[in-house]
């Protein structure tokens, strides 16, 4: 199908563009952008008059749920909630039940995930077997069944001497590994982060060391290893300090943060509000601020969702025993707007965040606009506002914070390999 | 995103007591005040008030007590309600009902007061969150946060010894960390005026930033006890001792433990607290807990008539 987009705004982060220009797709690919290509017939117009055209979103953090959790979500009510939010990529953590950590279940996922055609999915691999943090996946078997990197994503390896191994096996091969940086001996039986809120609440507290100390831990044995690390949900401002002196040292390391911690801190827990237990905890107003601007100066090199859907039972618990996470992947877009809005940053800034700079950290052809490349595209309208409830969410997980606040940029349309695959009338 | 506070209606009318924090002075007194006139009742022959009758209560302790739940009933009891113990701890929530459903039935029952123990934080806001409208809620404590009618028990034992609050130094002594009630202790004292309190632990049964709430921290007994007018000990639970908070009982008595000797460091007409049951030799001297300057056992006393106090506001009734 032949697209002919116009009077779009063209954002590129990567190549810097924002500008009027119409985009030109064919074959699934752009074809051209700016000016009509020669014996150009489009099947279709649309008409973007007012609206941003910009790379389709790549996400570091999506939870399909599937397999084993699908009484949390479902693998197509979650693609669709992640095409409805512009996401055309993503990475999804291998915590499902059972774990990522056998082949035959990547090529499960990934032919599931095929079959709905709607956006790319990219598994992460487990670190170890049954993310138990004791034996070695086969990373090798597992990259050829679709996982690009391999992470452990509930909490730190607790035995250095396994992260270290795997660390070097996954260097043998080239592969990132990911890392949630978190001891959890010190993290222990803590829900919130170890501060005056927790401390009034009688929560048991999550102090920041917990993830300087993990962080500090994986610096040092990367170090006598070649691989690139990625650490996953940096909370704190002494975390991202680490980070930013580990990479001034030449250090290959990358970090994301998550839209919620961009924006809330543990004083929204408010009256024990389960929908703010998250993992890592939310920190203080400071780190809040920290992490701002550690995006800002590119420390950070992108925000991610880590969308969790979960189901309500499991929120409706005194906040110690509620389930960890928040849904997200619809409100990336709008919480990352927000983000730029309130900083006073260009949209071409903000956008790299969940375009070009994620698609760097996972090493994929994706999120620019250009001639050659895939047209996986985000169309939206920067103007409108939108109230986050039950109803205006696709995704089967209704939880978050953000529940009945008003967030700024709704999705029009989203173009996965040259296909509109979503369109919203509003 | 932080919300009205739970416990007050629109006009800042008393619905539920689920902590006291963020509640004013005027209804802390109003509570010590009502308190006082229950203290008659519970002296008399016939114990007894028509207030509360023809209402249902249920006492829904997801954690055990006896102490507390008796104290409770004991009051609602005074008061002519109708109450309903529920052990949830071996009951419904075994059968893997959850809180909430649990909640819903009792509710369906037609109850027109819950009294609720949980071992998690925050456990009595959702409930109170949840609840049906009318339905009014008692903390009785909850995880590590809040054990309301204990701290305020504790202020109506204090304001009858030491009859003010604006020139008390008081010291609260032991496991702050994982204390309910010192947490309500503090937030009520500071509320109703109390120009210097201060918390005694080692820096292991301490939470960081505790000094937010308004105290003055200690590490060292012999210095925070000097001048004392109330000191107020806790309960050290012995699992405390098998973790790495503390080496071993006997080496926490020999810095925090209560001995007559510590005490005389206090104010000469210093009272003794403790919200029971006590460790004797843990954390208390035998000799100080039957001294002559403890006043735990009044505390137990009085702790009935505040809560009758509690429950007959609840309920709308002023006396």
């Amino acid at each position: 199908m032949n697209i002919h987009i116009r009077n779009g705004r063209l954002v590129d982060p990567k190549s810097g563009i924002d500008a009027i220009q119409d985009v030109y797709i064919a074959n699934g690919k752009i074809l051209a952008i700016g000016s009509l290509p020669a014996a150009f017939h489009p099947d279709h117009v649309l008409d973007a008059g007012g609206l941003v055209v910009c790379p389709g979103l790549i996400d570091l953090s999506v939870r399909l749920r599937e397999p084993g959790l699908e009484y949390k979500a479902t693998l197509e009510s979650e693609m669709n909630a992640t095409i409805s939010g512009g996401v055309t990529s993503f990475a999804c953590p291998p915590d499902t039940d059972p774990p990522l950590d056998e082949p035959g279940l990547v090529e499960m996922l990934k032919h599931r995930a095929r079959i709905l055609n709607q956006a790319h999915v990219y598994p992460i691999g487990a670190l170890t077997q049954g993310l138990n943090g004791e034996h070695l996946t086969e990373m090798a078997e597992l990259h050829d069944a679709g996982c690009i990197v391999f992470g452990q994503p509930n909490g730190f390896l607790t035995d250095l001497r396994v992260l270290m191994q795997a660390m070097q096996y996954a260097s043998t091969f080239g592969f990132s590994v990911w890392l949630s940086p978190q001891d959890r001996n010190l993290a222990y039986d803590g829900v919130a982060h170890d501060g005056e809120m927790a401390m009034r609440l009688g929560l048991p507290a999550i102090p920041v060391c917990a993830e300087t100390i993990a962080i500090s831990n994986i610096i040092l044995l990367a170090k006598e290893i070649d691989v690139h690390i990625h650490l996953c949900r940096i909370s704190s401002a002494e975390g991202l300090a680490l980070v930013r002196a580990a990479r001034q040292q030449g250090m290959s390391i990358t970090c994301d943060v998550t839209i919620n911690h961009l924006h809330l801190s543990d004083m929204d827990i408010g009256y024990f509000d389960s929908n703010c237990h998250m993992m890592p905890p939310l920190r203080s107003f400071s780190d809040r601020d920290a992490l701002r601007k550690g995006l800002l100066d590119g420390t950070i090199n992108a925000v991610c969702s880590d969308h969790a859907p979960v189901d309500e039972d499991a929120k409706l618990l005194p906040f110690g025993q509620s389930e960890v996470g928040a849904t997200g992947v619809e409100l990336l877009l709008p919480l990352t707007l927000k983000y730029g809005m309130e900083m006073k940053r260009p949209l071409v800034d903000v956008l790299a965040a969940i375009t070009s700079e994620p698609a760097k950290v996972l090493n994929i052809d994706a999120g620019y606009l250009s001639p050659g490349g895939a047209a996986d595209l985000c169309v939206f309208d920067p103007d409108i506002y939108w109230k986050v409830s039950a109803t205006t969410l696709l995704s089967q997980g209704k939880n978050t914070p953000f529940l009945g606040m008003e967030v700024p940029g709704k999705v029009r349309y989203t173009l996965v390999n040259g296909h509109i695959v979503y369109e919203s009338e509003h | 995103m932080i919300n009205r506070n739970p416990q007050l209606d629109k006009n800042r009318v008393l619905q539920h007591l689920l902590t006291t924090e963020g509640l004013p002075a005027s209804i802390l007194l109003q509570i010590l005040d009502t308190a006082e006139s229950f203290v008659g009742v519970t002296e008399r022959d016939v114990k007894k008030v028509p207030l509360l009758r023809g209402k249902s209560i249920f006492n829904l302790f997801f954690e055990p007590s006896t102490r507390t739940r008796t104290t409770f009933e004991i009051a609602a009891k005074r008061l002519s309600a109708d109450v309903f113990n529920l052990n949830i701890a071996v009951s419904a929530q075994s059968k893997g009902e959850t809180l909430l459903d649990t909640v819903d039935n009792l509710s369906a029952m037609n109850a027109d007061m819950f009294v609720v123990r949980h071992v998690q934080s925050g456990a009595a806001h959702l409930i109170a969150k949840h609840a049906k409208p009318g339905i009014h809620v008692i903390n009785a404590g909850d995880g590590r946060h809040a054990h309301p009618t204990q701290a305020l028990l504790d202020m109506f034992t204090i304001r009858r010894y030491k009859k003010e609050f604006h020139n008390l130094k008081i010291a609260i002594v032991g496991d702050i960390l994982h204390s309910r009630v010192a947490r309500s202790q503090i937030h009520a004292l500071t509320t109703l005026g109390v120009p210097e309190v201060r918390v005694i632990a080692p820096k292991t049964l301490l939470p960081s930033k505790v000094e937010r709430l308004g105290v003055h921290v200690f590490h060292d007994m012999n210095a925070g006890l000097r001048d004392i007018d109330v000191l107020m000990m806790l309960r050290l639970q012995k699992e405390r001792m098998q973790g790495a908070n503390l080496p071993s009982s006997e080496e926490y008595f020999k810095n925090y433990g209560l001995t007559p000797e510590k005490l005389r460091l206090a104010k000469p007409d210093a009272i003794v607290m403790h919200p029971g049951p006590m460790n004797r030799g843990v954390e208390i001297d035998s000799m100080v807990a039957d001294g002559n300057q403890s006043v735990i056992l009044p505390q137990v006393t009085y702790g009935i008539a505040v809560r009758m106090a509690v429950m007959s506001i609840l309920a709308g009734h002023q006396v």
